[in-house]
């Protein structure tokens, strides 16, 4: 069991803990999960979120859905959890070394996707053009948004945040991220794309993609099922010729794209 | 290769009991042969099977292996239906090592050989091994059954699973004139050699052989039901929309039955459970069924909603997928999901359909 070494609350159902890894955790590559245990109650699959040179803290943000996810809630410093990983396939940053990069997330989805741009900030030179598109249900839902619009005014990542509701004072922009993806300037090319977020969210977005020129192979999305062990042994989270835990979460939309569009699959 | 008696066999039985092994083999029960612990082989019975039925008959003669499967599977003992992995107490994970017992599996079939060796592929061959199915699997003494009748639900020559046992076992038998049983015994391993030497046992003759290869014939000859392999993965990875699909889930009554009598069907889930006396939490691992609600639960609801999901998920992972994910099929042939299935679905019959029209 670990200890947590701080909790924090990010919008009114998000909230981030940083935890101390496990002896010999071996580190994470972005879009990597652990599985999070809080006994009487259960494990669930969550995303690392933080910084994967920093090898003191292992952050998680997590939306409190059900039993788990609430319970991890009421964590604070005092507390421990049980902390098993990394699992997972990352997303392919050597692959978008000198390229352009198109990052799209929907709510939670971000919080995989933050590792990535930590990655990318640490050696921003190696990458083109970086863009991130990111959609929040409302301008209070919007994770990380001192961080991403420093970052965005430093010029480093050109980023667009939107919301699908909001009252009059919001003077951002508003609707679904795929209206925006014409503000994207990339060598569709030569371009890699990263995309979490709900499953039809990421089917639109890698449509506009691709219709913008940017190669189904060049582009990733990060499913999400049902897992209980994240070691191919459950069964759960099965799909297709693939178990989302050992070959995904993060999958080539050339890969998935026909099973993604069976539904009920 | 060597020729024993009835009583020989059930000597070599007893034998395993002085060896410490705990035995486990058929027993009848509720009407049933079912598998576990067990003293002596039952002799005389039978079975008779169809879609969505199962008899037990008495066939009036003195077979040890006259019948072909009940509903117990060897998973029950490689994989249990309910362990307790570990207690937590004062947030400390206690692991609770499982049993150090040798085992003798007695009555494994073709098919069910299959299956182990497929479960071996689940449990053993990807990135994390599951330690407690491999202590189990290595205290393992396994004595097998070459079929010499069929059921009407069989179907192992599909895939060439049966009826005659193709690898892994430590002892084939083959029972041969069910009237007055002999058997020929072939000792595969080390271990089945110095524990066949305690019976004796008289050196099978060549017409001995004859019979007994003819016995394992006829038992193929009686297979009826098939499941043509050839193209089936990608003709099932085509059929995704198929109506049929709804048809079968009119039917289907989502209890999951089939995928708990399957030998080769390994889901499972987690329960957490909380002893307030103690400050003890148990994390118990049970059998989980693609067919419940919970199975494909993510927030907002399940995946697979519909029964038609559930039945396309559980047929295209076993006859298509599993090849993809584990280098084999998922199905041996053994026809017990067609004859536990309480309305009388037939995999069989559905793929058919599947694979000839739209
Ligand atoms: C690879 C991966 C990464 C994830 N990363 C994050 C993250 O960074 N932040 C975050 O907030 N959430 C993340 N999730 C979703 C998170 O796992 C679920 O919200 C969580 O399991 C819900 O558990 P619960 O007990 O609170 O909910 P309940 O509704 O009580 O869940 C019951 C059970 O259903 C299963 N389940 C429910 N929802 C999901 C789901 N969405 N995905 C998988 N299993 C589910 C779990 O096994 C859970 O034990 C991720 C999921 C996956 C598969
Ligand atoms: S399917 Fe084949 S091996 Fe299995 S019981 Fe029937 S005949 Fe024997
Ligand atoms: S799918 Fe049916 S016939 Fe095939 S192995 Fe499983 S229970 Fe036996």
């Amino acid at each position: 069991m670990c200890d947590i070494n701080r909790r924090q609350q990010d919008t009114e159902d998000v909230f981030t803990l940083d935890i101390a890894p496990p002896p010999g955790y071996p580190g994470f590559a972005p879009g990597q999960f652990n599985m999070l245990y809080v006994p009487g109650v259960g494990e669930a699959a969550i995303s690392i979120s933080g910084d994967p040179q920093d090898s003191y803290r292992l952050l998680h943000t997590i939306r409190a859905v059900g039993d788990v996810t609430a319970q991890l809630r009421n964590k604070d410093g005092r507390s421990h959890v049980g902390v098993r990983g990394p699992f997972g396939k990352p997303w392919p940053i050597e692959a978008a070394r000198g390229r352009d990069l198109v990052i799209v997330a929907g709510g939670i989805g971000i919080a995989p996707l933050r590792p990535v741009l930590y990655t990318v900030l640490s050696d921003r030179a190696a990458y083109g053009n970086v863009h991130l598109l990111y959609g929040a249900r409302t301008p209070r839902d919007i994770l990380y948004q001192d961080e991403l619009m420093q970052w965005h005014r430093q010029g480093e990542i050109s980023t667009t945040i939107t919301v699908d509701a909001a009252k009059p004072s919001w003077k951002g922009d508003v609707g679904v991220v795929t209206r925006y993806i014409g503000r994207v300037r990339v060598d569709p090319e030569n371009t890699v794309a990263m995309i979490c977020g709900p499953e039809i969210m990421m089917r639109y977005t890698a449509g506009e993609l691709l219709l913008k020129g940017i190669p189904m192979r060049q582009i990733h999305v990060s499913m999400e099922r049902h897992m209980k062990c994240a070691a191919a042994l459950c069964g759960h989270c099965q799909f297709g010729p693939y178990f989302v835990c050992r070959d995904g979460p993060v999958f080539r939309y050339s890969d998935v794209a026909p099973l993604m569009s069976t539904a009920e699959f | 290769m060597i020729h024993w008696t009835a009583e020989q066999l059930d000597a070599f039985v007893q034998h395993l009991h002085a060896e410490s092994y705990e035995v486990i083999g058929p027993v009848i029960r509720d009407g049933a042969v079912t598998y576990d612990a067990m003293e002596e082989l039952p002799v005389g019975y039978g079975d008779e099977q169809e879609a969505g039925r199962y008899r037990l008959t008495r066939r009036g003669d003195l077979s040890r292996f006259g019948y072909n499967l009940g509903p117990s599977t060897w998973k029950q003992f490689l994989s249990p239906p309910s362990e307790t992995l570990f207690h937590v107490r004062e947030d400390l994970i206690h692991p609770v090592v499982p049993e150090a017992t040798k085992r003798a599996f007695i009555g494994v079939r073709a098919c069910e050989m299959a299956a182990i060796e497929v479960q071996d592929r689940v449990f053993l061959q990807g990135d994390y091994r599951e330690h407690r199915y491999e202590q189990r699997r290595q205290q393992l003494f396994i004595v097998a059954v070459n079929c010499s009748q069929a059921a009407a639900t069989c179907f192992c020559t599909a895939n060439n699973d049966g009826p005659a046992v193709r690898s892994g076992a430590d002892l084939v038998l083959t029972e041969v004139n069910p009237a007055q049983p002999w058997y020929l015994v072939e000792a595969k391993s080390d271990l089945a050699k110095a524990l066949v030497s305690k019976v004796g046992g008289s050196p099978a003759t060549d017409e001995q052989l004859d019979q007994a290869h003819a016995a394992v014939e006829a038992a193929a000859g009686q297979i009826s039901r098939q499941l043509p392999r050839a193209g089936l993965r990608e003709a099932l990875f085509e059929a995704l929309e198929h109506s049929h699909w709804d048809a079968v889930a009119n039917r289907c009554l989502s209890c999951g039955n089939c995928t708990q009598v399957c030998p080769t069907c390994f889901c499972f889930t987690t329960r957490e459970e909380a002893d307030l006396m103690n400050d003890e939490v148990s994390h118990r691992r049970v059998w989980d069924s693609c067919f419940t609600e919970m199975h494909s639960y993510t927030t907002g609801g399940p995946i697979h909603r519909k029964t038609r999901s559930r039945y396309r998920q559980w047929l295209t992972h076993k006859l298509a997928s599993w090849e993809d994910q584990f280098g084999v099929s998922g199905c041996t042939g053994c026809g017990r999901c067609i004859s536990w299935c309480p309305v009388g679905i037939d995999l069989t019959e559905e793929v058919q359909i599947l694979r000839k029209t739209k």
